[in-house]
C-alpha cells in the first residue's frame, strides 16, 4: 500500500438549520484515504454528498467535526495545491480572453505575463485547444469550455485536481472524447484526480478505484472498488459489463436496504 | 479538433441590403417614419392651431436657426450638458466603488442600506429648495441634484451586479491562488461592470430629466430655463426647440455612451 495523500478521517458536515428548515446532516462519519497519483471517482446519487465532499477537499467548506489532510498537512481553507473544475461553465471568467483565463492564476503568484501566456499556451495545447488563445469562453463550444478549466487548473500545477461532474452537461459523443482525453492528460501529468459523477459507466471508464457513496443524508463511503481492467478501457472491453454490473447491484442493493 | 465553435453573430440572418451597400433597409424605414411625423406635424399645426398655440415644423425650424447664429441656442444646450455630464460622472464615481463595497462586504451593506432603502425614494427635486438654500442658486446646485438622481440608480444597479457573480467564479478565483482583494479587484470588478455600465445609461437618462426640472425652478440659463420662460410671452416655437434638443441631445449621448461600451468593453458582457 503506498503512502496516504489525500485523507479524510470521520468527516462530518451538516448544512445549518434554517428558518422552516432543519438543520440537514449531509455527510456523516465520512472517511477515504487516496495516494498520490490515483486517479480516484467518487461515486453516488444525486444530493448524496459527492459535491459537499470536493467542497471540503477545495478548502470551500469547513467540517463540522473530523479533519481533512494532503500530504499530512491539515486542509484549511482553498489553496493551489488543491485545484477545482466545476461543472458549469459560470466559473469561467467570461471576460477574459482563453489565455489570460488560463493564465489566471500563474498572475495571482506575479508572474510576468510573457511567461504565463508561454506557460499557458503550452497547457492550452495539451488540452488541444492551440490556437484558441484570443478567443472568449462565450465564443467556445460547452468541450471546449470544459478543456478551457482544466487547462486554467493545470496550469498552477496543483498536486491534485479535484472534478465535479465537469463533463455533466456535455452531449454522449463530446462527453466520450473528453474521458479519454482526460486519461491522457492524467498520464502525461501524474496528478491525484478526485472525479466526482453519478455515472456508473464514466467511473469505470476512468477510475483506478471507485468510491460509491450511500444515499443522503447522513452519507458516508459504501464501498471502495478497486478497478484492475487494463487502459485504455472502452465500454467493449472484456470485464467491463461485469464491473458495471457489480457497482450496479451495490447501488440497488443500498437503496434497497433504506426505508 | 472536430468541435466548431458557435458564432451567434454569424448564425443570424442579416438585415436584407439595398444597392448602396451600407443602407440597410430598416434604416430607410427610420428615415421614412421620421419624415411621415414631421408632414403629420405640419398637416396638425396648419390645419387646427394658430402658430402661437402649436408651431408648424418650418416655423420651429426657422426659430432655431435664429437662436443658433445670434448664439443663444448653444449656450442653453451647453450649460444644460455641462451639468448633466459632471453630475453624472461625479454620481457615477460615488456611486460604482459604493456599490462594489456594500455589495462585497456585508458591515457595509448593513450600515449604508437603510440610507441608500429610504433616500432612493426621496426624487431629487424635493430637495431642491433646501439644496439651493444651502448651497445658492448657482451651478452647485444643480450638479448636486444631478449627483444625487445619479448615485442612486448606479449604486444599486452595482449592488445587484455583485450578487449575481456565479460563486464558482469566486471560488475558482479563490482555488487559483487569489486573496480576497485579488478576487476582488480581478473578479468582482469586472464581473460587475456590465451592470456598473446599464445602471450608468438609466442614470443618463434621468439626469436629462432632472436637470430640465431643476432649470425650470432655479435657473437663469439652460433648455430647462428656455423651454419655462419662453412660456412669459407664448414663444411656443422656443418651447419646441428646447424639446426637440433634449430630445436629440438625450438620442445622440444614449448611442454615444453605447457605442463607448461596444467598443472598449464588450467582453464584459453585451449590453442592450
Amino acid at each position: 500500500m503506498a503512502e496516504e495523500f489525500l485523507v479524510a478521517r470521520d468527516v462530518s458536515y451538516r448544512y445549518a438549520a434554517r428558518r422552516g428548515v432543519e438543520a440537514v446532516s449531509v455527510l456523516q462519519r465520512f472517511s477515504v484515504s487516496l495516494t498520490e497519483g490515483e486517479f480516484f471517482c467518487l461515486l453516488g446519487p444525486s444530493g448524496c454528498g459527492k459535491t459537499t465532499v470536493l467542497n471540503l477537499m477545495a478548502g470551500f467548506l469547513e467540517p463540522v467535526s473530523g479533519m481533512l489532510t494532503l500530504a499530512g498537512r491539515p486542509i484549511r481553507g482553498p489553496g493551489i495545491d488543491r485545484t477545482v473544475v466545476f461543472q458549469g461553465d459560470d466559473a469561467l471568467f467570461n471576460w477574459l480572453r482563453t489565455i489570460d483565463n488560463v493564465a489566471f492564476g500563474l498572475r495571482m503568484q506575479g508572474m510576468s505575463k510573457d511567461r504565463r501566456h508561454a506557460v499557458a499556451r503550452d497547457y492550452l495545447h495539451l488540452v488541444h485547444l492551440g490556437g484558441q488563445e484570443n478567443k472568449y469562453p462565450g465564443e467556445l463550444s460547452g468541450g471546449m469550455k470544459q478543456r478551457v478549466q482544466i487547462a486554467r487548473v493545470l496550469a498552477s500545477d496543483p498536486k491534485v485536481l479535484l472534478m465535479d461532474e465537469p463533463f455533466g452537461a456535455l452531449d454522449a459523443q463530446t462527453r466520450g472524447r473528453m474521458q479519454s482525453e482526460l486519461v491522457e492528460i492524467w498520464h502525461k501529468t501524474g496528478k491525484t484526480i478526485v472525479f466526482i459523477t453519478h455515472d456508473i459507466t464514466e467511473a469505470v471508464l476512468l477510475a483506478d478505484r471507485i468510491g460509491v457513496m450511500t444515499k443522503g443524508p447522513e452519507s458516508r463511503l459504501d464501498a471502495i472498488i478497486p478497478v484492475d481492467l487494463p487502459r485504455p478501457r472502452r465500454r467493449s472491453s472484456p470485464g467491463f459489463g461485469e464491473m458495471w454490473e457489480r457497482i450496479n447491484a451495490l447501488i440497488e442493493n443500498e437503496e434497497a436496504s433504506r426505508p | 479538433m472536430t468541435e466548431v465553435s458557435p458564432r451567434p453573430a454569424e448564425a443570424m440572418a442579416p438585415a436584407p441590403r439595398l444597392p448602396l451597400g451600407w443602407i440597410k433597409r430598416d434604416h430607410l424605414i427610420y428615415v421614412a417614419s421620421i419624415i411621415g411625423l414631421i408632414v403629420l406635424w405640419h398637416l396638425v399645426a396648419t390645419t387646427f392651431f394658430k402658430p402661437q398655440f402649436f408651431p408648424p415644423p418650418l416655423l420651429v425650424l426657422s426659430t432655431g436657426r435664429e437662436m443658433l447664429e445670434s448664439g443663444e441656442l448653444m449656450e442653453h444646450v451647453s450649460i444644460s450638458l455641462q451639468r448633466i455630464l459632471a453630475g453624472f460622472l461625479i454620481g457615477s464615481a460615488i456611486a460604482a466603488p459604493a456599490g462594489l463595497l456594500m455589495g462585497s462586504i456585508p458591515v457595509v451593506r448593513a450600515i449604508f442600506d437603510p440610507y441608500v432603502q429610504f433616500f432612493r425614494f426621496v426624487p431629487s427635486l424635493a430637495w431642491l429648495t433646501p439644496v439651493v438654500i444651502w448651497f445658492g442658486i448657482g451651478e452647485t446646485s444643480k450638479v448636486l441634484i444631478i449627483v444625487y438622481t445619479t448615485i442612486f440608480i448606479v449604486l444599486i444597479n452595482t449592488m445587484v451586479g455583485v450578487s449575481h457573480i456565479a460563486p464558482n467564479k469566486l471560488r475558482a478565483a479563490a482555488c487559483l491562488g487569489a486573496t480576497p482583494l485579488k478576487a476582488f479587484i480581478f473578479v468582482t470588478l469586472p464581473a460587475t461592470l456590465p451592470f456598473i455600465l446599464t445602471g450608468m445609461r438609466l442614470a443618463m437618462g434621468n439626469s436629462f430629466a432632472t436637470v430640465v426640472a431643476a432649470e425650470m425652478i432655479a435657473a437663469d440659463s439652460g433648455l430647462g430655463y428656455l423651454i419655462f420662460n419662453s412660456r412669459l410671452w407664448m414663444a411656443t416655437d422656443k418651447i419646441f426647440i428646447g424639446i426637440v434638443c433634449l430630445g436629440a441631445l438625450g438620442l445622440i449621448t444614449d448611442r454615444l455612451f453605447r457605442y463607448l461600451i461596444v467598443r472598449f468593453a464588450h467582453q464584459y458582457g453585451p449590453i442592450e
